[in-house]
């Protein structure tokens, strides 16, 4: 039993075969890892325990009957921003408490006829706004590696469960980093797909432009299980693309000579920690001796991308947040008319982070300065994305750092928010391109803190971004798991 | 000062926002740093430059004009906070001062 957590899917399903586990047996062991560590972690915001257990017996059914499905019988936990049938959904927020959906998100669907388990719903920061999953409106998840700091966000909760081994691995969102910046302060493996290989169908929308959902796991060759379940065009979702799906786990194992990896100048900024630097400079080592070809390239309008994206996220995000109005589901405040309870239901559901968004995205689009602010920045944006398609010329896939810094305490960026909102510079640029991204552990801070890597990929290149990281994950053998919960 | 009290207000308005008194200066003061940083995109030329709202272009997105079931009037209402018959119950609308 002690070797579960260090197990990928693929051995997890072949022990699950073999009988010599059982999905209940597999289940309940997470279930009881989540009651012995999830108080001092808060990474669950709801635990489905009978749900879990009748699905686990069901996968326990068909692998009696010989059926075989590729994630029959994994426990996961689910980001709190996918609809799930029957589940409360709340995406971290009071306004939506006691949300029912009545159907099921696409990639839940997906998981489904998959044959996962579903443990429960993960925290996260409200609406997905944030980087530190301090602005739940219910709990603040900590970091397994230092319990006194932020597991990053907005996918905090994934993040740290994965890490903990609260769950074989979960499922998170990323619209300005929120998959990868919590993944490399968490020290595992975490993806966004190319913008549109995933449906968003059941997707709670916060920028719609930018979000993706996307994979946590701790390693590569999950990340690659998962990405196969969920990636494909859907009817649902008009933004969705029609390119079939690859086995993304083909590649892995084969090796990376001749591959260059632009290298670019911009993300290696001043702010940046020594350890972080460090780490880089040694991973970029390891791919020199792996074959790869370190090639300097430059994207000079990254010091933009910032702005750029706290203009459009909150533009599209003031539109997308607008049907929250207490009319047909989740918190209602008495008004004495229409507009007096939508402003009460609103004030007291929505965080002051939500607010702050809206009321930027509000200003942005209003009549005289949509073209100053929004369409200025829509241009820029254009930019950023001609920078990424002339450096990828003269590379294959670029490698940067996820985060400039690790793992901050929590508190410490609450005041400020453009503090906050600069934790994400190095991952923002790939959202505003619709490039695929990826985040692989690294190594540590002196402090003991998880650092990672960024892979950035081509457009729908994700089976080669897998490839070079499953690559760099067998030669640098960097520690899982916070000693702490190994247990 | 780029943003104004008195805009912050009006534009959370718009947004169908009541802020806490409090809450205005803070937000005031926070909006106009942010703003501020955002000014540095005015030093850049985007002349003849299209705006991408659509990083992955995919065109003309139609389907079958075929008609499917969608949800019951019970599963539509049964998040609903007041309903009255197959209604969402709300307060006044017509009438009501902008």
């Amino acid at each position: 039993m002690e070797n579960i957590l260090d197990m990928t899917i693929a051995q997890l399903k072949k022990l699950l075969r073999k009988k010599e586990i059982s999905s209940v047996e597999l289940a309940t062991y997470y279930l009881d890892r989540i009651k012995k560590y999830d108080g001092e972690i808060l990474s669950y915001l709801k635990i489905t325990e009978e749900y879990a257990l009748d699905m686990a017996r069901q996968a326990d059914k068909k692998i009696a009957n010989g059926e075989e499905e590729p994630l029959l019988g994994i426990p996961f936990g689910m980001k709190d921003i996918l609809c799930t049938k029957g589940i409360e959904t709340t995406c971290g927020s009071k306004i939506l408490k006691g949300f029912v959906s009545p159907y099921d998100a696409t990639v839940i669907q997906k998981l489904n006829k998959a044959g996962y388990v579903h443990l429960g719903k993960l925290n996260m920061d409200e609406f997905a706004m944030g980087s530190s999953t301090e602005n739940s409106a219910f709990q603040a998840t900590k970091n397994p590696w230092d319990l006194s700091r932020i597991p990053g966000g907005s996918s905090g909760g994934p993040a740290a469960a994965v890490a903990a081994g609260l769950c074989a691995a979960a499922l998170g969102t990323d619209t300005g980093g929120s998959i990868r910046q919590p993944a490399s302060l968490c020290g595992v493996v975490g993806m966004k797909p190319t913008y549109g290989r995933v449906s968003r169908y059941g997707l709670i929308a916060f920028a719609s432009s930018l979000d993706q959902i996307g994979p946590l796991a701790r390693n590569v060759s999950d990340c690659a299980a998962v990405l196969n379940v969920i990636a494909g065009h859907d009817v649902m979702d008009s933004t969705s693309i029609p390119q079939p799906v690859p086995d993304y786990a083909q590649l892995l194992g084969k090796d990376i000579k001749g591959l260059k990896i632009g290298i670019p100048r911009e993300y290696f900024i001043e702010g940046m920690e020594p350890d972080v630097k460090k780490a880089m400079t040694e991973s970029i080592a390891l791919f020199e001796k792996q074959g790869a070809i370190p090639v300097e390239i430059t994207l000079p309008h990254t010091e933009y991308a910032v702005a750029v994206y706290y203009i459009i996220c909150t533009a599209e995000a003031s539109s997308n947040l607008a049907r929250y109005d207490g009319v047909k589901y989740g918190l209602r405040e008495k008004g004495k008319d229409i507009i007096d309870m939508y402003k009460k239901t609103r004030l007291k559901g929505f965080g002051k982070e939500v607010k702050r968004r809206i009321i930027l995205g509000t200003y942005v689009l209003s009549s005289g300065y949509y073209d100053a602010y929004y369409r200025k920045a829509g241009k820029v944006r254009t930019l950023i994305k001609q920078d990424f398609d002339e450096a990828f010329t003269k590379c294959d896939m670029i490698v940067t750092p996820v985060s400039p810094t690790t793992a901050f305490k929590a508190g410490e960026r609450l005041q400020d928010p453009l503090t906050m909102y600069l934790s994400d510079i190095c991952t923002i640029p790939v959202n505003l391109a619709g490039l695929p991204g990826l985040s692989l552990p690294c190594g540590f801070d002196e402090k003991g803190l998880p650092i990672g890597l960024q892979i950035i990929g081509q457009a729908l290149d994700e089976a080669r971004m897998l490839q070079a990281a499953y690559v760099f994950e067998t030669e640098r053998k960097v520690k899982k798991m916070p000693e702490r919960y190994s247990v | 000062m780029k943003i104004t009290k008195e805009t912050v207000e009006y534009v959370a308005h718009l947004g169908r926002l009541e802020l806490e008194p409090q809450e205005i200066d803070l937000y005031t003061q926070q909006i106009d740093s942010i703003l501020q940083y955002m000014d540095s995109l005015n030093s850049l030329n985007t002349d003849g430059i299209e705006p991408t709202s659509h990083a992955i272009p995919v065109k003309c997105v139609l389907r079958e004009d075929t008609t499917k079931a969608s949800f019951s009037v019970d599963d539509s209402l049964k998040n609903a906070p007041e309903k009255t018959g197959s209604f969402f119950k709300v307060p006044p609308i017509i009438g009501v001062e902008e």
